[in-house]
């Protein structure tokens, strides 16, 4: 049986046509056979996978419809899973079974999704190249020697090598957009608040934003309408009526406004990205759309930005990570300080470290007002770039990484060099908006992406768009051959 | 040289909430270690807190019974720092935009002066959990219950001058929280205590010097004898040559003095920043204007109150409406039997003795205000003398049941009957002829002899002041 997409499984399990104890399996050999090349899975759940999928054929055998039923998906394993490991990436929480599920795993759960497993990430989602995972790195289905990108690397090169139809992951500058690039698959960064964050480990709690990674945009709108909903145990979760994602993706793209920043555009730009892109632009056209040049003139600054923001968040949220209730405590403490200071220097990673010390400086007496203060206007400077540029268009459109995927290794020693593979993506995400990633071509054997960027709750229009893209294009059902 | 004391306050109330200020988990005191800490309240990974609305609406009331600025917009901030009784490594409290500002509170001095203290803030915050040494051997057991209990800081000016100052301020600010309900102001369980910043500066002075601040303490009397304690220390030091450092320092109560826990250099730098996980709290003047509706009388206005409607003294009334309880059940009494100055006199003495006595709790009291009443009302309309009625009270509180029973049961009606009372007294002069003869030839005194023959006859239940009118009638009269 040739290997679907969701939405065709979706079919398929609801005309009877395969049970969804024979798609788990047939997922789980997957894994099985192939994931020693790529690692793209931390924990496989099989059992508890082989269970699901029986309680939801027993349901599908009755007729029900739960948008998920049947289906097999993984988690990012930043996502708490009750009673199952819920590592974030790191040795710090490499003993932690969560009591509890996170709200978007049982929102899943709820619409009958059957999960696989939870996939590798980067430590506590602080990476662009899934390398600085505790569980060591993720390969990129395309070139083995290459990375997937991160922080969402092991859902994006489960996907792309079809190991697993969907999955879930989480985007804080780029952490889903950018992984769907370097592996061909599409990513959507909902708007900040659509998801609940309620169970998804904090990284940075005012840039991070769960999302779903797919083959193709219908797709994503499937995983979304489960996925997305007000929850009151986030307060930052915004309360609004339900969506359904699907109702927009057959919409005609006639007189769609689609902004390209010249600043997306400009100095450090692949050359030959640059054209892939312009051609990718052209099938938008040929639909109808027109072409708009517009300016963000602040988008330079969300990079720095960003290095405060996260970080000084970050080492807030990891202070609890302490060996006292929960996680890694270092062997035979000798008191207190001890116990904090080696615990939290074994548990964590360089990364990790790295931008704890970056959080803890810019929040110190006499550095908040030049960092973290100054910090945040640019970042409401950067909100007004946008602002303005949707009062002219509908969509913004522009490369969603600056190059192709790296080899493993090579920008691990150069932080900064690692920190600008995310500078489109950035500033999506310190305003808040949505932001989708759709494979968009190719240069030699590797996968691009073109990012989509939305006013706020307008994922439908990103959908749409990129749906009416994946109509005249595959590039979305392309397949790395190794896993073919 | 003179010196001057300046005295800031900090006190902690804890709002007493039916749950926790950002989860679900109930607040009650003295349960099981950790049986009341969900998964917020143990910061595992991946939980967020939501505010209670509870909380909010005993903060702004406080905030209107102090007269001070409700914040139509207010921000939570993080507080970092490393301690194993603190679950995330930060508390969830308010910074630069705490809910309440600008409040006062006025207190009674000794000398009947009343004095404003200025109340810089009240913020809204979590408590942190306890760490517990006994019975663990070498280690430390940590007790998250009362982690996430919401607490208010609400901080003075550094307008108090005397220790005493210092607690007249605190027992008005707690008979405050009491009388609005936002706390039970239960110092023994930690519900309201409070740290003090204690400075001394030479007499005319205008620089503050430089203070302590003396942590966690949780009694009227501990807050007195830390703050003498610490002002002594303060002066011994400066007059001796030394100076005082900025410190934090713990009373300890067996040895009545205080001690250095850190100084200012080795304070955390607690790189308060907003919490991104809670949106800011939004007041609109509607919610004022109907929590003020809802205010119940405040203590000051109960006070004026008491002294213009019931003509209590000034001091009277000041006890009286020392707590919520006490004036309901003082009301209750004079309504009940209609004297509010005989009221007011038996609830803050026979009453108030008793309770002491057998160290009950107001609403423990075995006699209840109908009760007491009643009681009083045997006294208004002259069944029971004064000193008959104390010997009732006290069968009352024995549990002999209400007035009626206990002077039925005991005889103790008193005689009012003219006739029998002239009869008693015919007898008793009949019988001592000498005694008559000493008194008729002017010997006053002998006056109390014949008293106390007549209320001896009739076991007290003599009216007094008709024994004395008949008494000196028969003896000069006939």
């Amino acid at each position: 049986m040739a290997l679907e997409t969701l939405t065709g499984w979706r079919r398929r399990l609801q005309a009877r046509e395969i049970s969804s104890r024979e798609l788990t399996e047939l997922y789980l050999g997957r894994i099985d056979r192939l994931d020693a090349q790529l690692n793209s899975f931390i924990t496989v759940t099989r059992e508890h996978a082989l269970a699901a999928a029986d309680a939801a054929d027993v349901r599908l055998g009755r007729g029900e419809e739960a948008p998920l039923l049947g289906l097999p998906v993984a988690q990012k394993d930043i996502f708490c899973t009750e009673g199952v490991r819920t590592s974030c990436g790191s040795r710090m929480l490499d003993p932690f079974v969560a009591p509890y599920d996170a709200t978007v795993v049982a929102r899943m759960n709820a619409a009958g999704a059957v999960m696989l497993g939870k996939t590798n990430m980067d430590e506590f989602a602080m990476g662009s190249s899934n390398e600085t995972s505790f569980y060591g790195p993720v390969r990129n289905p395309w070139d083995l020697d290459r990375v997937p990108g991160g922080s969402s690397g092991g859902s994006a090169a489960a996907v792309a090598a079809r190991l697993v139809p969907a999955a879930t992951g989480t985007d804080t500058g780029g952490s889903i957009r950018q992984p769907a690039a370097f592996c061909g698959i599409t990513g959507l960064k909902p708007t900040y608040g659509r998801v609940s964050r309620y169970g998804m480990i904090a990284f940075a709690s005012s840039l991070d934003q769960g999302g779903p990674m797919a083959a193709t945009a219908e797709d994503c709108a499937l995983m979304l309408n489960a996925m997305a909903g007000f929850d009151p145990r986030d307060s930052t979760s915004v309360e609004r009526p339900a969506e359904d994602f699907h109702s927009d993706l057959q919409r005609d793209l006639k007189g769609l406004r689609i902004g390209l920043p010249r600043e997306f555009f400009g100095e450090g730009l692949d050359r030959e990205m640059r054209a892939a892109i312009e051609t990718a632009l052209a099938v938008l056209k040929d639909r109808g759309a027109i072409l708009v040049d517009i300016s963000l003139p602040n988008s330079g600054l969300s990079v720095p930005a960003y290095y405060v923001v996260a970080p000084a968040e970050c080492s807030s949220n990891l202070a609890r990570y302490d060996g006292v209730r929960f996680g890694h405590r270092c062997a035979d403490p000798v008191d207190l300080q001890d116990l904090y200071t080696r615990s939290r220097a074994e548990g964590f990673g360089a990364e990790v470290k790295r931008r704890i010390m970056i959080g803890t400086y810019v929040l110190s007496a006499g550095y908040y007002d030049a960092y973290y203060l100054k910090a945040q206007k640019v970042r409401r400077l950067i909100a007004d770039d946008f602002r303005r540029a949707f009062t002219d268009v509908d969509v913004i459109a522009g490369p969603t990484t600056p190059e192709l995927p790296f080899r493993l290794g090579e920008k691990s020693a150069d932080p900064v060099k690692m920190y600008l593979s995310d500078i489109y993506t950035i500033a999506v995400n310190l305003a808040g908006l949505p932001g989708l990633s759709m494979p968009a071509g190719t240069i030699g054997n590797l996968p691009l992406g073109l990012q989509l960027i939305g006013n706020y709750f307008d994922e439908a229009r990103l959908l749409n768009v990129a749906h009416q893209f994946q109509q005249d294009t595959d590039w979305h059902a392309r397949m790395p051959a190794a896993f073919v | 040289m003179e010196w001057e004391t300046v005295i800031g306050l900090e006190v902690h109330a804890q709002l007493n909430t039916v749950s926790k200020i950002f989860s679900g988990a109930a607040t009650a005191y003295g349960a099981e270690p950790n049986r009341q800490a969900c998964a917020v309240d143990l910061g595992l990974p991946g939980v967020l807190p939501v505010l209670n609305a509870a909380v909010v609406a005993k903060a702004v009331m406080l905030g209107l019974a102090i007269d001070a600025r409700i914040a139509p917009r207010s921000v939570f901030a993080r507080k970092n720092y490393f301690y194993p009784d603190l679950p995330k490594g930060y508390q969830i409290s308010q910074y630069e935009l705490p809910i309440v500002a600008q409040g006062h509170l006025d207190i009674e001095l000794e000398d009947g002066t009343r004095k404003r203290i200025g109340i810089t803030r009240a913020h809204l915050e979590e408590d942190a959990g306890k760490s517990l040494h006994e019975g663990l051997g070498a280690m430390t057991g940590i007790d998250l219950n009362r982690a996430g209990t919401p607490l208010v800081e609400i901080v003075s000016e550094p307008d108090l001058r005397s220790a005493r100052e210092a607690v007249a301020y605190m027992k008005k600010l707690h008979a405050l929280v009491r009388y609005l309900g936002v706390c039970d102001g239960n110092m023994q369980e930690g519900s309201f205590r409070c740290d003090a910043n204690v400075s001394v500066r030479p007499r005319g002075q205008e620089a503050f010097g430089t203070r302590a601040e003396i942590k966690n303490l949780n009694s009227f009397r501990f807050v007195e004898r830390a703050i003498n304690f610490e002002v002594e220390r303060q002066i011994d030091l400066l007059e001796s040559g030394g100076q005082v450092v900025q410190e934090t320092r713990l009373y300890d109560p067996e040895r009545d003095e205080t001690r250095s826990m850190r100084s200012k250099e080795e304070a955390n730098d607690y790189r308060y920043f907003p919490d991104p996980d809670l949106l800011p709290v939004v007041i609109h003047p509607e919610f004022i204007e109907r929590l003020r509706t809802e205010l119940p009388e405040l203590p000051d206005a109960k006070r004026d109150r008491f002294i213009g409607a019931y003509g209590l003294s000034d001091y009277d009334a000041g006890v009286l409406t020392g707590s919520r309880e006490l004036a309901d059940f003082f009301e209750s009494v004079a309504a009940g039997c209609g004297a509010p100055k005989l009221g007011a006199n038996w609830v803050m003495g026979e009453f108030s003795a008793a309770l002491n006595r057998s160290e009950l709790d107001l609403r423990d009291s075995p006699v209840s205000a109908a009760a007491l009443a009643q009681l009083l009302c045997r006294i208004e309309d002259q069944t029971l003398s004064g000193k008959l009625a104390k010997d009732v009270f006290e069968a009352m509180w024995a549990g002999e049941g209400d007035a009626d029973a206990v002077i039925a049961a005991r005889g103790l009606k008193q005689i009012t009957d003219t006739g029998a009372i002239d009869a008693i007294i015919d007898a008793v002069i009949t019988a001592n002829p000498a005694q008559v003869e000493q008194y008729r030839s002017g010997k006053d005194k002998v006056f109390g002899f014949f008293v106390g023959q007549v209320m001896k006859q009739t076991q007290g239940k003599a009216n007094p002041a008709q024994v004395n009118e008949r008494l000196r009638a028969r003896l000069l009269g006939d």
